[in-house]
């Protein structure tokens, strides 16, 4: 579980995120969503602790960011996957050989260990067939698969996700989607991604914190977020004719 | 203020590269795969370049020669002087920032752009040891690659005098005539300076930059500029210090 509190960042006086508290729980997928610029990756990267946040704390499973030094900072994040948006994959490396990198760099396991603990990882997003192709070999959606794989290697109890679907068609966007729900239930992990991708909110949103314009707006399910009065949150749920149309059935 | 923070981040930038460092089996094969790319992979360009340079050299060195009273060996005495001064260390790493320098900007950048570097950042790997440290390491077998460029900028020369018609004893007594150790010295003094500064600078504004795939094309640029006129002043200032 992850909590944050009153959590503020801002760049060249600039504020971006303002004051926000709210908790993500464990063996949920829980989606930050917002319109472009509201914040949503700078609160993904103040939690991945690529970003120090100017006030307030994080607390991963009751550890405080504030009390941690650099080297346990260094563990935390060794418990932490990230399926970045564009899948951030290493071009000179095949697929394998992507998955076996976490291991590779941050395990004391040896070459038959960590070359099976890969190729498990592989099949669980279902690309064996594919495990010796470099990623400019595969497609869009096999590379968020194995930025997946990748992710979930070292056995994460923390998963971020940025914009895990972007790009792709709205099939194979929720096969990701899905695949990152059944991971976060069977590994009971805290999983936390960015989105602005109506197709997940509706589909694995089970906790969702609606931001504008760097202020938490909005908290709940994927239920409630059809059937809110929030105005901000109808104006971003509703934005499409074809979900105008669809509000008027329900 | 804004070059005072560059240097600032600079030095810093060095110093992280060798702080939390990778596993020495992993850090070995990034190591030798530098060596590939930076050193063996150069020896061609930089053999073509000093062949038909020191063949220039020689004969602007004749031209200038042409009184009857001037020994033919001094052609071969202001080639060799030329290549182990300046050519080989000076120019060559010149030519080597915009090969070498330019695909080390163009491959950090491009890992920065795509999200490769934050990926090792999450994951708690150091990203400057992972990119930065191999390539330090590599660019130690540097001296290797000068001197290759000193032999074939001198057999150059020996080549284009032949078809001159200078005598061929002249120009190698010439070759021979007082030579002086300390200048070798100088030079590759001059080329492990040259060889920190094409792996470091390079890699710094790869690491920094900021942008899109155009940025990439011009922090490539900016750092060949950078390389060329930081190669310059150390230069003159090493050259002050060691042979004035």
């Amino acid at each position: 579980m992850i909590e944050i509190k009153n959590i503020e960042k801002s760049f060249d006086g600039i504020s971006i995120i303002k004051d926000i508290s709210t908790s993500f729980e464990k063996g949920k997928t829980n989606l930050i969503i917002g319109q472009s610029g509201s914040g949503k990756t700078v609160l993904l990267k103040c939690l991945l602790g690529l970003h120090e946040p100017d006030s307030g704390q994080i607390i991963y499973d009751g550890v405080s960011n504030q009390n941690m030094n650099e080297s346990e900072r260094t563990l935390l994040r060794r418990q932490m996957g990230m399926v970045f948006q564009g899948s951030a994959l290493f071009d000179s490396m095949s697929v394998i050989e992507n998955v076996m990198f976490p291991l590779d760099m941050l395990s004391e396991l040896n070459e038959d260990e960590i070359r099976e603990k890969a190729i498990k990882a592989i099949d669980r997003v279902e690309l064996t067939k594919a495990i010796d192709k470099l990623p400019s070999e595969i497609s869009g959606g096999m590379q968020k698969r194995v930025a997946i794989a990748r992710a979930i290697v070292m056995n994460p109890k923390y998963l971020f996700c940025d914009e895990p679907n972007s790009g792709l068609d709205p099939k194979t966007a929720i096969v990701i989607d899905k695949l990152i729900q059944e991971i976060t239930k069977e590994f009971n992990i805290t999983t936390i991604i960015n989105s602005h991708d109506m197709n997940s909110v509706i589909e694995i949103g089970e906790k969702i914190v609606f931001l504008v314009s760097g202020e938490k707006n909005w908290e709940g399910t994927n239920k409630e977020i059809l059937k809110t009065n929030n105005q901000s949150v109808t104006d971003f749920v509703y934005s499409s004719e074809l979900l105008k149309k669809v509000k008027k059935h329900i | 203020m804004f070059y005072l923070s560059d240097i600032g981040r600079y030095f810093i930038m060095i110093k992280m590269s060798f702080f939390k460092p990778s596993k020495w089996k992993i850090q070995r094969k990034l190591i030798f795969k530098e060596i590939n790319d930076l050193i063996i992979e150069s020896i061609p360009i930089v053999a073509i370049l000093s062949f038909f340079i020191g063949g220039v050299v020689a004969i602007q060195t004749a031209l200038n020669l042409s009184s009857p009273f001037l020994s033919k060996s001094l052609i071969g005495f202001a080639t060799r002087q030329s290549v182990i001064l300046e050519f080989a260390p000076t120019f060559m790493s010149i030519i080597m920032a915009g090969k070498v320098g330019s695909y080390i900007t163009s491959s950090i950048g491009t890992m920065r752009v795509t999200e490769q570097i934050d990926a090792l950042e999450v994951m708690g790997i150091n990203p400057l040891n992972y990119l930065v440290f191999p390539k330090i390491i590599a660019l130690l077998f540097y001296p290797f690659v000068i001197t290759v460029a000193m032999f074939i900028a001198i057999f150059g020369g020996f080549v284009a005098m032949s078809f001159a018609g200078v005598p061929s004893e002249a120009f190698i007594s010439g070759i021979q005539m007082d030579f002086d150790p300390y200048h070798v010295s100088y030079a590759y003094i001059k080329t492990v300076l040259f060889a920190f500064i094409l792996a470091t600078v390079p890699s710094y504004h790869g690491y920094y930059m900021k942008g899109g795939a155009l940025e990439v094309g011009k922090a490539s640029t900016l750092s060949f500029v950078w390389t060329s006129i930081i190669i310059i002043i150390v230069n003159f200032v090493i050259t002050q210090l060691l042979l004035s």
